[in-house]
């Protein structure tokens, strides 16, 4: 295996959808909402609502849900008030499924770009009579779709930290943010879930014939992340360390599978028998 | 050693016979055209040879080596000019050659000095570092030419290289692939359905029909085997009589006789006998103007070919 090659082929990749305004507008936007704007409006509203009316922030509404969740958050917010269990609540346990929106998004844009991408620019048959493996083709076009999708993923994660730390300041008074389960859901879940959005891409790939067809039904594994968010709402499934690990290891499982069945697919031979 | 090589080389799709019991074998420095319409077996012949595709049934070497098991290896000694450029247009020319380069396994200061040679070779130098989607299709057939040639490949395999080019882009690339092929003794594999353009560049040529090959050789090798012996013209200055015409076809070697007032079509068994002709035809008092031998063009043997009932290969 040579990884100079894996590399190279990483790097034009990247550079040829960094050009592509379809993939990176969403990968600024969605970041920018969910790390910045979203959580800022979480937090900083009921403050200023609560200082313009006069009126202590009452957590009425969260009562209900409240009373759903796990003893060990229940535990966890003992003692807090009621603006700071609004901060801890949202954005320490909520949001976080929210960032598995992101690795997904970015996997499957950067693999959609670089599997269709090359079949629909007609790129693909020049890459194919290259002297590189078929493993070595593909393992550069892993490196381009799960590496930008962590760096994302992870740059956003030490942004979000520091607008929530810094927004719930005046609340908490006190840095607060990570909390335990952000480590496993980062550096295990988040890595599986980018996996995810790259080896659905793959396979995908070899069955649509444009960028686009590809990104959108790469992407439906955001349906993934919506069930993880309905879990929380419903406190079936609470963010924990043991959770994260254990949906982990459930995405790296489904992963396994669909990269055993992505790269079986990418052979020039294969590829070929179908342009 | 052959350069290429294949003995009964087949491959399917489904139901499809793309290449059907290929032959044929390649001299080093030979300029070898595939000529045959869309659907031919051409582009597959190509995919089969650089080891991208593999065969059903049959044998084939490219230098040596089996491209069915080693294509790694052979594709590091061939260079591949596609029917379409496979150009990444977001990057410029530069960019583009520097990562095939990489491919290729060049060095970094062998890269940036052969990158830097191409570029100039195919006159492309001032428009190095834009970006290639703005080039027109000539330049992008150049770079993709340059591409190809960028790690000095041992064969060539171009595939269409001036289909849809303008006159003067197809003129040029032309050019530059006869200067490349008998000025460096290249091996050149070339498909194409541009008659003009395989007379030009090629030594050989072998003509396919779904997938089989009908015929294969030089051009004139392929004229004498399509039509029997040797056809010369002969113009003269004064018409021949009734008897002189009748003579002269019962001259040895003389197959048939054709032509009217001053221009004879004369069909001579073989090469050899065109001294005597002209000797007893002097000696009869006719007036020779002229006497050339008939050369058929590609054109004409590869439609001759073409017509030849299936599954009757020349």
């Amino acid at each position: 295996m040579n990884w100079s090659l894996i590399w190279a082929i990483a790097r034009k990749d990247l550079k040829e959808v960094s050009q592509n305004k379809a993939a990176v507008a969403p990968a600024v936007i969605v970041p920018v909402m969910f790390v910045v704007v979203f959580p800022l409006a979480i937090l900083l509203l009921p403050q200023a609502f609560s200082s313009a009316s006069g009126n202590a922030f009452s957590l009425q509404e969260l009562e209900g849900l409240l009373q759903r969740m796990p003893p060990a958050v229940t535990q966890a917010l003992a003692g807090l008030s009621p603006l700071q269990i609004w901060v801890v609540f949202t954005t320490g346990y909520l949001f976080a499924p929210m960032f598995l929106i992101l690795p997904l998004m970015m996997a499957s844009i950067v693999a959609s770009d670089s599997f269709v991408g090359e079949k629909e620019r007609k790129t693909l048959e020049g890459l194919l009579y290259s002297p590189t493996s078929d493993a070595e083709l593909i393992l550069g076009k892993i490196v381009a779709s799960v590496l930008p999708a962590l760096a994302l993923c992870w740059a956003s994660f030490v942004v979000y930290g520091i607008v929530v730390n810094l927004a719930g300041l005046p609340v908490m008074g006190r840095m607060w943010f990570p909390t335990a389960p952000w480590w496993p859901l980062m550096l295990w879940v988040v890595p599986s879930v980018a996996t995810l959005g790259m080896a659905s891409a793959v396979i995908i790939s070899s069955r649509v014939g444009t960028f686009m067809e590809s990104y959108q039904l790469s992407a439906s594994g955001v349906v993934l992340v919506l069930a993880l968010m309905a879990g929380q709402v419903t406190g079936v499934l609470f963010l924990s360390v043991p959770v994260a690990f254990l949906v982990g290891l459930a995405v790296w499982v489904v992963d396994a599978g669909l990269l055993w069945v992505g790269v079986r697919t990418f052979s020039r031979n294969r590829l070929f028998s179908r342009l | 050693m052959a350069v290429i090589e294949t003995s009964g080389l087949s491959r399917a799709f489904g139901v499809v016979h793309a290449v059907r019991n290929l032959s044929f074998a390649l001299s080093e420095g030979e300029v070898f055209g595939v000529l045959g319409p869309n659907g031919a077996g051409k582009t597959t012949t190509v995919r089969l040879l650089n080891g991208v595709l593999k065969p059903d049934a049959g044998r084939m070497r490219v230098l040596g080596l089996d491209p069915a098991t080693q294509g790694k290896e052979v594709r590091r000694q061939t260079g591949v000019l596609t029917e379409t450029p496979s150009l990444y247009e977001r990057l410029s020319a530069r960019e583009n050659l520097r990562f095939a380069g990489t491919l290729y396994g060049l060095g970094r200061a062998d890269l940036e000095a052969r990158v830097n040679a191409q570029l100039d070779f195919f006159e492309l130098g001032p428009r190095a570092d834009d970006k290639v989607g703005g080039f027109s299709k000539g330049m992008k057939q150049r770079l993709a030419l340059a591409r190809a040639l960028l790690h000095n490949p041992k064969v060539l395999f171009l595939d269409e290289p001036t289909a849809g080019l303008d006159p003067e882009a197809a003129h040029q690339v032309t050019q530059l692939i006869e200067q490349l092929s008998h000025e460096t003794g290249r091996t050149v594999f070339l498909c194409t359905h541009n008659l003009d353009e395989a007379q030009r560049l090629c030594d050989r040529v072998a003509v396919l029909r779904q997938g089989g090959v009908l015929a294969q050789g030089s051009l004139a090798e392929l004229g004498r085997t399509l039509w029997r012996g040797l056809w010369v013209e002969i113009d003269t200055q004064i018409e021949l009589g009734t008897s002189l015409r009748r003579d002269l076809s019962r001259q040895p070697g003389v197959q048939r006789v054709e032509g009217e007032a001053t221009r004879l079509l004369v069909q001579l068994s073989r090469e050899a006998d065109i001294p005597d002709l002209v000797s007893w035809m002097a000696s009869q008092g006719a007036r020779l103007m002229r006497v050339v031998p008939r050369r058929h063009t590609l054109e004409e043997i590869y439609f001759e070919l073409q017509e030849q009932p299936e599954g009757r290969p020349v």
